[in-house]
């Protein structure tokens, strides 16, 4: 293994693509352990059935809308984290989630994970496409001060001043909004904080346009935000434009209510998503040095409320990609109620700072310690590289 | 610089710098008519708002009511927007920032929305009332667990975060005040539960448990007895630390940024004298919000720090609307800027990250923010076509500002501030108006005013 991650066997640099999946996933709906009783009495609405599961082995099983999942599962590039939290799982979905952002269970940070990442890949931040997010808002996971990311909400259409139709206007604007945005000796502290984002903004922004136009693919996304985010992180991937670390947001998992089809529905744009990034990397030979990890904030109430499931702990996350060494990693959450948290949850069984450890060390060759705030038990998720 | 009347009238840019900060901006026509009185007669109208001169409630909920949060926070960004009670919306805003509670935990929108409009009641009045009401709201109960404040079983939630974010700072108390603060708060919970599901739309009501109260010895701040949370209140804002503590919020809200709260304890304010004074008319007043504000306004600290502030997302885009005028009437269309607007900028009202609240100054910018900040103002100027930039157009078409490129760049950036900006944003300016000679005026006006939106100045209140 060199410096900085070329782990992945083709040279390339390795890249890292986040699928945030916002709001609590039913992990337990979700790889299904079809034979527990336990499971069926907890779950009389909110449940799949034996007939419909899509079973890996005699105990578990994929919902069935996550077909295109468990396909990747049979070819061995997906390596499924079960029971993964932290003690004393929150149930507050932003303190959850900014948990899970900041690697921090103890204290509120304001330092994300992945920001940390990129300030040891591009020390000097050269690159501000090194991290970039699609999709609404910078989540916390990629914000730290003074580390620059990239932040786009629809790349087809990304670019400042883009209400401007008259397209010699829009130009003439833009280089005036670029000497605004020169930063400038004597300039205030936040003042100049302000230039130096704007002119990032542009210097990102003329290499992110390219991208649309240098790209031509026989894969045909489906029509939903995670399919066109993942398109669009598969567009800049192949475009070579240095990034390092993707962030993409899938959201709706918080199904208190009318789960069944609400669920299913997600599932289904995510795992077909999944599939069709997939495809659409190897088709440009650009397959092999791209790992996804999709995680949520955390695991659902065991016991269904009869018609969704409330917050609870113990959810699962998924590592994909053709260097991962597909299979089953930690260990189901025990379904015997004397072990459940706060007497009603899934208790975990892996600490997500070990499965952040490991993407860190193993896949992007940085130093986690820092990062996750010590050190943590790591997974082996990667084949091992040969030559 | 001129900080008060200039001849016979107060200086426009002071004017808009306090209505930037005691309110949501005024429009060139607004700075006008109030440019007729005393600066300080300005500040006693901000700081005594009458039902007459607000936005009627029932005209509200006719036209723009509902169950759903962005049915409540486009009628808040009406109010923003039109009412003339400026500063009792700025306030609202303020404690919405201290008290931070999050709709994300709560789900109950009636609660949230109850919570700001007890801000808005009380926002300018004492402490002591503020903190009780506060006390006694279920939004802030839930959203805090006392209701999960059991005799035998304190929940010390609610007492940490009363003494750490609402009220004195770390530092200014000990472990033990916060285990005895919890006790007194024992029993205070609410009637109607805020149900997750379905979506509580009955109001949730404050009750008093005396068989869950803890009525033992309890000792805080020095003061010992039988203490409940009145009585903690009461002791809470005679506390010099609760003055300073205040006074800084309100400081670095309407003044200039301060570093982040968490950081107040090892960093002294960098006015230590203005600080002092709002310290001082708190306690002198009681906890008087109203007198500790009449300070601040009437400061030369506060007239002299013009652009010292970022501004948020919620003051960047009712700026903005209230500059463009679509809203100025009743009509569809304002919730998407409180649901997603602001959001993409990262502030989404009824709903701040965390109890904290938002993180403020500069930390509301990154590459991303920026381009949403910027695109949606670009967009809302548009091609010059809404009421409010016709008007400014008609002002600077007619009036002499077109002569020469620097009175036109001088010129627009009166009519949409006045604001000041740096040299290089300013010589930027007027290579476009060089650039641009020759072209139609009025199209030549409104790219002048997208460019200035635009501006690095203009992300700063």
């Amino acid at each position: 293994m060199t410096k900085n991650g070329t782990t992945n066997g083709n040279g390339k640099a390795s890249v890292l693509v986040v699928v945030q999946m916002t709001g609590g996933n039913d992990f337990m709906n979700t790889l299904v352990p079809y034979t527990s009783g336990l499971y069926y009495d907890s779950r009389q609405t909110v449940r799949i059935t034996e007939d419909r599961v899509l079973s890996i082995n005699d105990k578990l099983g994929f919902h069935p809308a996550a077909a295109p999942l468990k396909e990747m599962f049979d070819e061995g590039d997906v390596a499924i984290v079960q029971g993964i939290g932290y003690e004393n799982s929150n149930r507050s979905h932003f303190r959850a989630m900014d948990i899970m952002h900041t690697a921090e269970p103890n204290a509120i940070s304001t330092e994300g994970w992945l920001a940390k990442a990129i300030t040891q890949l591009d020390p000097d931040g050269k690159n501000v496409l090194t991290g970039v997010s699609f999709g609404r808002g910078l989540p916390r996971a990629m914000a730290a001060p003074g580390v620059r990311v990239t932040s786009v909400s629809d790349i087809d259409s990304y670019g400042l001043m883009t209400s401007v139709d008259i397209k010699e206007q829009r130009a003439e604007e833009l280089d005036i909004f670029k000497r605004f945005y020169t930063p400038a000796i004597g300039s205030g502290a936040t003042m100049s904080y302000l230039q130096q984002t704007g002119d990032d903004v542009l210097s990102g922004i003329d290499r992110l346009q390219t991208v649309p136009g240098r790209y031509e693919s026989t894969v045909e996304y489906a029509d939903n935000p995670i399919a066109k985010s993942l398109r669009d992180v598969a567009r800049t991937h192949i475009a070579g434009l240095g990034t390092r670390i993707f962030y993409v947001q899938h959201a709706g998992y918080d199904h208190h209510a009318i789960e069944m089809p609400a669920h299913e529905k997600l599932l289904d744009e995510l795992s077909g998503a999944l599939r069709d990034f997939m495809a659409d990397l190897r088709e440009h030979d650009a397959a092999e040095e791209v790992v996804v990890y999709a995680f949520t904030e955390f695991g659902r109430r065991v016991q269904d409320n009869g018609s969704g499931t409330d917050h609870g702990s113990g959810g699962g996350a998924f590592i994909v990609g053709e260097r991962v060494d597909g299979g089953l990693y930690a260990e189901y959450p025990s379904l015997d109620p004397k072990t459940f948290a706060n007497g009603e949850d899934l208790a975990h069984t892996f600490d997500f700072r070990g499965v952040y450890a490991t993407l860190l060390e193993q896949w992007l060759s940085v130093d986690s310690v820092d990062i996750v705030h010590g050190k943590y038990e790591q997974l082996q998720p990667f084949k091992v590289t040969q030559g | 610089m001129s900080t008060g009347a200039v001849g016979a009238r107060t200086d426009p840019a002071l004017l808009a710098h306090l209505y930037r900060r005691a309110g949501f901006g005024a429009t060139r026509e607004q700075l006008d008519r109030l440019g007729v009185q005393d600066y300080e007669d300005t500040v006693e109208f901000l700081l005594n708002p009458t039902p007459e001169a607000g936005v009627p409630d029932d005209i509200l909920a006719r036209y723009m009511g509902g169950e759903a949060p962005h049915a409540y926070t486009a009628t808040w960004l009406f109010r923003m927007i039109n009412s003339e009670c400026q500063l009792q919306e700025k306030m609202a805003l303020f404690w919405h920032h201290v008290f931070a509670t999050g709709l994300a935990k709560n789900e109950h929108v009636l609660a949230a929305s109850d919570q700001i409009e007890l801000f808005r009641r009380n926002g300018l009045r004492d402490m002591r009332t503020i903190l009780l009401d506060l006390s006694h709201d279920p939004a802030m109960i839930f959203w805090l667990d006392n209701n999960e404040n059991h005799l035998g079983e304190p929940n010390e939630n609610y007492g940490r975060e009363l003494l750490e974010l609402f009220s004195l700072g770390v530092g200014n108390y000990s472990e033990i005040d916060i285990k005895n603060a919890a006790r007194a708060f024992t029993g205070w919970t609410f009637g109607q539960p805020p149900p997750l599901y379905p979506h509580g739309y009955y109001p949730a009501d404050f009750r008093f448990d005396p068989a869950d109260h803890d009525e033992g010895e309890k000792t805080f701040l020095g003061s010992t007895g039988n203490l409940d949370g009145v009585d903690i209140i009461d002791i809470i804002v005679e506390q010099p630390a609760c003055a300073a503590f205040i006074s800084r919020h309100l400081y670095n809200f309407f003044v200039a940024d301060e570093p982040q709260v968490p950081t107040w304890n090892d960093l002294p304010p960098q006015d230590p004298e203005l600080v002092g004074a709002m310290s001082e008319a708190f306690l002198d007043s009681g906890g008087e919000i109203r007198d500790v504000l009449r300070v601040m306004f009437n400061s030369d600290s506060f007239k002299n720090a013009r652009f010292k502030k970022v501004k948020s997302p919620v003051e960047l885009v009712v700026g903005v609307l209230k500059a463009v005028g679509e809203h100025d009437d009743f009509r569809f269309g304002l919730a998407k800027y409180a649901e997603s607007t602001t959001v993409l900028m990262g502030q989404k009202l009824l709903d701040p990250p965390t109890v904290e609240g938002w993180h403020t100054g500069k930390e509301w910018i990154d590459g991303g923010n920026l381009t949403e900040r910027v695109n949606f103002a670009v967009g809302e100027i548009g091609d010059g076509s809404s009421p409010g930039i016709r008007r400014i157009v008609d002002r600077l078409v007619e009036g002499d500002s077109l002569s020469t490129p620097e009175s036109f760049v001088d010129g627009t950036l009166e009519a949409i501030g006045p604001i000041e900006v740096e040299d290089v944003t300013r010589a930027a300016l007027v290579k476009f108006a060089v650039d641009s000679e020759g072209d139609d005026d009025r199209s030549r006006v409104v790219r002048m005013l997208r460019l200035t939106v635009s501006t690095p100045e203009y992300q700063f209140a």
